[in-house]
């Protein structure tokens, strides 16, 4: 059973560099709300990140269509992104879990945990990340959310790795991590 | 590196400082520019919507600032920081944050002047009421608290020296309350005490002091505790409330646990602007470096220099929380079990007159108005920073007519003895 207290940092890398396709719960069209936000950044980082919300289906966030739910959604997804509350978690996790072929990963945002949603993941092989946000865990693994004076607990004497567009983008393939 | 905790001196050497990612430089370059180059318009605009994180204007942020930011947030077990100007910017900025007009805080009555003088005084003018209470009488803190009371403010050892405060009962009491609780730990240093353990929210540091060290720049910093919960009610609309600055971003929901450290800076340095100079931001970095290890020296030396002056015929009394007796050993022993700090007064059996030559007969001591210094450091408040007042007013506050001030510097302690001694004969 997994720790969901404290994730070691290379657990979440790992995911974080492995994942592509992203579908994300609880999308928004506002630009003030954090779940557009980590859209933006997950897009600007080159994952494919397709929202999901039921009341703007048909639409598009940031060029992406906008699907009503995760069946919707033709081909396979490796992780899904859950920007909505605890309680809304569990359904949600549920929707994940009749997919086909399975998400590698079920990843809910900072502040959503539902344990026995995980434990259903889980029982399926699934990995479940809970009070997180991907955002915040690619800019600490990367370094970049040290300009903005967060503790990002990491310490490295290897140099962090520019992303190549200019040189306000830091990725998370950097060597020794 | 593995998630295995590093410990202190590793963190005050290595956090936030990973190799230059443009250059490789090892140490932490001064990036000595107010501005930096977007990637692209749709890069700007993502920085000044704060959904990108990246640098701007050195008013907002600097890279060299934000590696100071890291390594203090690191040392006191923090989730984030701001690095700003001075002391007094970080006190400042803290409340502004906090505080609308009309509103009230709590703070402990022995604090350095300077920040009595803020709050009695410059406060005001923005309609932010600062409520007195004795830190040695926690009960007092509880009475204090009104509806309108924001935030409980104390330094961790007080100022003029000498005080250890009761920091986790105080914390207790804003608890109970739902306020944060600021703590100054300018004179402790996160080497010898991290508030945060104790129950604090928020930390403020001087860092022209023991963090820098060595007496050449001046600096504050403010630390976000993460712990404190902005978004359950109105009350601190600056961090609960759409804020039109930034198309109705609500920062508490935003940035979660450092939400407050990113207040400060995008409310308050922002609009306020006590940045603080990537120069001085690399000499406080370079001071930190050695924080421990002078940490230690510092503690060592006064404990020493503490117990000659107890000894010594000119001498009445010596108020230092290290020495056995004090007043306060048994809240140095629970809170600074590493020392209790390089900062304390003495009384002269000679009175004013005595203080008066002392001061102008030592050699190694410089007579001036800081801490924390490598230089060891000397003040009579009552012909100095308290001449103003009346005798009784001296005495209440602690720097009655017989009061000297020491801060230990790092010198061979034989030497700090006897120029003490030859100055005293
Ligand atoms: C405990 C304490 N807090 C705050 C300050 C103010 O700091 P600064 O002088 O850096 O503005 C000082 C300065 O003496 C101090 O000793």
């Amino acid at each position: 059973m997994m720790n969901h207290d404290a994730y070691p940092d290379s657990l979440i890398r790992d995911i974080l560099k492995s994942v592509k396709r992203i579908a994300l719960v609880g999308a928004s069209a506002n630009e003030a709300r954090p779940s557009w936000i980590v859209t933006k950044y997950l897009l600007d980082r080159g994952y494919d990140v397709i929202p999901v919300n039921p009341g703007l289906a048909g639409q598009t966030i940031l060029g992406k269509t906008v699907y009503a739910a995760l069946k919707d959604i033709s081909g396979p997804i490796d992780m899904v992104e859950i920007f909505r509350n605890s309680e809304a978690a569990g359904p949600i996790t549920d929707e994940a879990l009749a997919l086909d072929p399975l998400p590698k990963v079920i990843w809910m945002q900072l502040s959503v945990r539902n344990d026995e949603a995980a434990a259903r993941a889980e029982a399926k092989g699934v990995t479940v990340i809970m009070n997180r946000c991907p955002k915040i865990e690619y800019g600490r693994l990367s370094g970049e959310i040290g300009w903005q004076g967060i503790n990002s607990r990491i310490l490295s004497a290897k140099k962090p790795v520019l992303a190549g567009k200019g040189f306000q983008k830091l990725t998370i393939h950097r060597p020794g991590t | 590196m593995t998630d295995r905790a590093p410990g202190f001196s590793t963190l005050a050497i290595h956090a936030g400082a990973a190799p230059d990612a443009a250059t490789g430089a090892r140490a932490t370059p001064i990036y000595q520019t107010t501005s930096f180059v977007f990637d692209d318009v749709d890069h700007a605009a993502s920085l000044f919507g704060l959904q990108a994180f990246g640098n701007i204007y050195t008013r907002i942020g600097n890279p060299t600032n934000a590696v100071l930011e890291e390594r203090v947030a690191a040392l006191e077990g923090g989730t984030a920081a701001l690095a700003v100007a001075s002391g007094h910017a970080a006190e400042f900025l803290c409340f502004h944050a906090l505080l609308q007009p009309g509103d009230e805080f709590v703070a402990a009555r022995k604090l350095y002047g300077g920040s009595i003088n803020q709050f009695n005084h410059s406060y005001k003018s923005f309609g932010w009421n600062v409520i007195w209470a004795d830190p040695d009488d926690v009960e007092g803190f509880a009475a204090a608290v009104t509806p309108k009371t924001k935030a409980i403010f104390i330094e961790s050892i007080a100022n003029p020296g000498g005080v250890i405060v009761d920091i986790a009962a105080i914390s207790a009491i804003a608890k109970k309350h739902n306020i944060p609780l600021i703590v100054d730990n300018t004179m402790a240093s996160p080497y010898l005490l991290r508030p945060f353990e104790h129950g604090a929210d928020i930390v403020v540091h001087s860092a022209t002091k023991f963090l820098g060290g060595h007496g050449n720049s001046i600096g504050g910093l403010i630390v976000d505790g993460g712990s404190f919960n902005w978004v359950g009610d109105d009350r601190y609309p600056m961090l609960s409330k759409p804020r039109p600055e930034y198309n109705g971003m609500v920062l508490g929901e935003t940035f979660g646990n450092f939400a407050f450290a990113i207040a400060t800076r995008v409310l308050g340095l922002r609009d306020l602007g006590p940045a603080l100079s990537p120069f001085n931001a690399f000499m406080l970095l370079t001071g930190i470096e050695t924080l421990p290890l002078r940490m230690q020296r510092h503690c060592e030396s006064t404990q020493k220099v503490a117990e000659h002056l107890q000894k010594h015929p000119a001498v009445e009394w010596v108020s230092y929380p290290g020495l056995a007796g004090d007043k306060y050993e048994a809240l140095a022993k629970r809170y600074t079990p590493k020392g209790a700090g390089a900062v304390f007064t003495f009384g002269l059996k000679g009175g004013y007159d005595a203080g008066v030559k002392l001061v102008s007969n030592l050699k190694l001591f410089s007579h001036l108005a800081n801490i924390g210094d490598t230089r060891s450091l000397v003040i009579h408040p009552a012909s100095t920073t308290h001449r103003q007042l009346t005798d009784e007013q001296k005495i209440a506050s602690g720097a009655g007519p017989q009061v000297v001030r020491l801060s230990i510097g790092l010198e061979d302690v034989e030497d700090l003895i006897a120029d003490l001694d030859q100055a005293l004969a």
